[in-house]
């Protein structure tokens, strides 16, 4: 059996988590066995909606691992949850969408089994009974393909790469409850609060299209440019490289890159952009990548799928209205 | 307060990757190889705690002899103390392995530690895995991907980023931090530094002294491959008048791409 710890936030599940389970689905199905869904709860919060929404990548059961200890996430208090209901279930592997949340505790939990674990995946595959796992490494300048000696096989898989499995809901799954015993001081760290960025909606690693600033841009007041544009698709964020962070211009919740966050959407646009190795780091796993620059040699143009070359004064606000068009239709 | 930051030696990121395909490994001939950039930021967070609260600050870097002028570097931003646990392995891409290493050393040599420092991941492998299992081998609270840190006592407060937001994770000591940009600037090496530096014995540490077994270090990451990237077909470039190619991209996007 394959398991995937589901992550939600504010009582939904985030996709991320429906994507690996999605992923699951595939490759439990090529391996001849089922999966498992395992959800952490904290004293009193309830799981039924999220239970719900599994719908169409739905697993046959669902584990809801419950205890008092886990109203705030804890890696720590976490992990002991997954790990001895892995110790229970045995199941042959274990995902975890590359969150912040899943990289914080995969880990852990890999730790606390004595296993090894293949982070941020972007491939998977089966290969004599076993998975094997396919990452970026350097930058992405070369792909690592992995096996783990070891079960059960742990990894966390990036999102936005693996496909969601939209069939239709199958019977609802069978929900198993199990109290989690988190003994009294055991939890030395918590999650006390978490301070929401405002003007954040959608974060760069959830959005469906992407479109980042850079140098190019002069000066934050022209952010309003990118934020037009994104405005004119329904999942979209701004995202920025670190020239436009470092300035100070937009937050650095918003860079793309080795140093921010990674990002495949499945509509990129660089804008002002020169696509230095350690952005390219952090959204050359998009799907459809599209550059403008005034420069005709900058190497974003090399990763591009398409590319304007001119003066993103000029064609960002006509490339607005042209895409509105399109939309309308 | 006692502090030890685990760095690093990576091949740095503008480096030219080459592929040795036979031995699935990097051919290491022409790079540039330097302390992992997160794990400077660590190394500063570190000296930044000593200057305010006293104690010590001590560096540790798992790997090859090769990774001596990165701990001396270390040395030279102001580090009282730099320490090679010696490993001769190649580059596993294992996590688990480095982290028995060095729990095992935060036992040993470094007993009494407040607080471990790591990056958040080691550039290269970008695996971000060392810092959460040294936390879970030693039963210790952790903060990852930190970006502001505040020591008070027996306990802190360490920011980090999540999607959408920051989350202030409350810790008691010891405990384990990893480092992410913006924690801090680090300072640049002064020439006093490199020269005390370039006095200063680095003890090696080895293996057998840690009393590790082999099964404790065998690898649980078995490489299947290491290839470069398919090439990205060469995109559609469009020069000339900014109406019309915005408008012939929007209708490509819409078209051919079928993202739009
Ligand atoms: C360890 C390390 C980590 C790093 N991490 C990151 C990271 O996470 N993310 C990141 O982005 N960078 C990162 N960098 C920095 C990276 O190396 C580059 O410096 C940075 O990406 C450059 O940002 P930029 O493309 O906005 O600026 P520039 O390289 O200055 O490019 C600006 C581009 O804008 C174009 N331009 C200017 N005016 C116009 C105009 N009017 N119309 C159209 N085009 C115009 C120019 O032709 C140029 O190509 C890192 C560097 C290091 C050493
Ligand atoms: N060989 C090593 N020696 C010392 N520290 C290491 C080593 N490998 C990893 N680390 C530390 O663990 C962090 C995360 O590494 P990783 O999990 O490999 O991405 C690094 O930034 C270092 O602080």
């Amino acid at each position: 059996m394959i398991a995937v710890f589901i992550e939600t936030r504010d009582g939904k599940a985030k996709k991320g988590s429906l994507e690996a389970l999605s992923e699951a689905k595939r490759r439990a199905a090529e391996l001849g066995v089922g999966t498992a869904a395992i959800l952490v709860v904290g004293g009193g919060a309830t799981s039924d909606g999220v239970v719900a929404e599994l719908g169409g990548c739905g697993p046959a059961r669902v584990h809801v691992l419950e205890s008092a200890g886990l109203a705030d996430y804890s890696a720590q208090g976490y992990a002991k949850a997954i790990a001895d209901f892995v110790g229970e279930a045995r199941p042959s592997a274990l995902f975890f969408a590359a969150t912040a949340l899943g990289k914080d505790l995969a880990p852990r939990v890999a730790a606390r089994l004595g296993v090894g674990l293949a982070s941020d995946c972007t491939r998977l595959a089966v290969r004599d009974g076993r998975l094997e796992f396919t990452r970026p490494v350097y930058a992405g300048k070369a792909l690592l393909s992995l096996t783990l000696a070891s079960t059960p096989q742990v990894a966390t898989l990036r999102p936005n790469v693996f496909p969601l499995e939209a069939g239709p809901a199958g019977a609802a799954p069978e929900v198993v409850r199990k109290a989690v015993e988190i003994p009294d001081g055991f939890v030395k760290g918590r999650v006390a609060e978490v301070l929401k960025e405002e003007s954040v909606e959608i974060d760069v690693t959830e959005a469906d299209v992407v479109v980042s600033g850079g140098r190019g841009l002069k000066g934050p007041e022209n952010f309003a440019l990118l934020r037009e544009l994104a405005a004119v698709f329904p999942r979209a964020a701004v995202g920025a490289s670190r020239s436009a962070v470092d300035s100070g211009w937009i937050g650095h919740q918003h860079q793309v890159g080795q140093t921010g966050k990674t990002v495949s959407p499945n509509l990129y646009v660089a804008v002002g952009i020169s696509g230095a190795i350690q952005h390219l780091a952090g959204m050359s796993s998009s799907k459809c990548i599209v550059a403008v620059n005034k420069d005709p040699e900058a190497p974003i143009f090399k990763v591009a799928d398409y590319g304007i070359v001119g003066d993103l004064f000029e064609v960002v606000p006509r490339l607005r209205e042209e895409l509105k068009k399109v939309l309308a239709e | 307060m006692n502090i030890v930051v685990f760095v690093k030696r990576v091949p740095d990121t503008e480096s030219r990757i080459r592929i040795q395909h036979e031995t699935r490994s990097v051919v290491e001939d022409g790079l540039n190889f330097v302390a992992s950039p997160y794990d400077e930021f660590a190394v500063e967070e570190a000296l930044r705690l000593k200057e305010a609260n006293g104690g010590a600050v001590r560096v540790a870097s798992v790997g090859r002899e090769e990774a001596m002028p990165v701990l001396r570097k270390c040395l030279a931003m102001g580090a009282d103390e730099a320490v090679l646990i010696k490993d001769e392995a190649p580059e596993s891409y294992d996590g688990l392995r480095t982290a028995r290493i060095i729990a095992r050393a935060v036992e040993g040599r470094f007993a009494g530690t407040d607080l471990l420092l790591f990056g958040k991941q080691a550039v290269g492998t970008d695996n971000g895995q060392v810092p959460s299992m040294v936390a879970e081998l030693l039963g210790l609270p952790q903060a990852n991907v930190v970006t502001k840190l505040e020591i008070e006592g027996g306990s802190g407060t360490a920011y980090r980023e999540v999607e959408g937001g920051t989350e202030k994770v409350v810790f008691s000591l010891p405990a384990v931090i990893s480092a992410q940009k913006g924690l801090n600037e680090p300072r640049y090496e002064t020439l006093k530094g490199i020269m005390a530096a370039k006095k200063k014995e680095i003890p090696v540490v080895r293996l057998e002294e840690l009393g590790l077994k082999a099964e404790d270090l065998a690898p649980k990451v078995v490489v299947t491959g290491l290839d470069v990237p398919p090439q990205r077909q060469a995109g559609r470039i469009l020069q000339g008048d900014p109406a019309e190619t915005a408008r012939d991209l929007a209708a490509l996007l819409h078209a051919e791409a079928k993202v739009v």
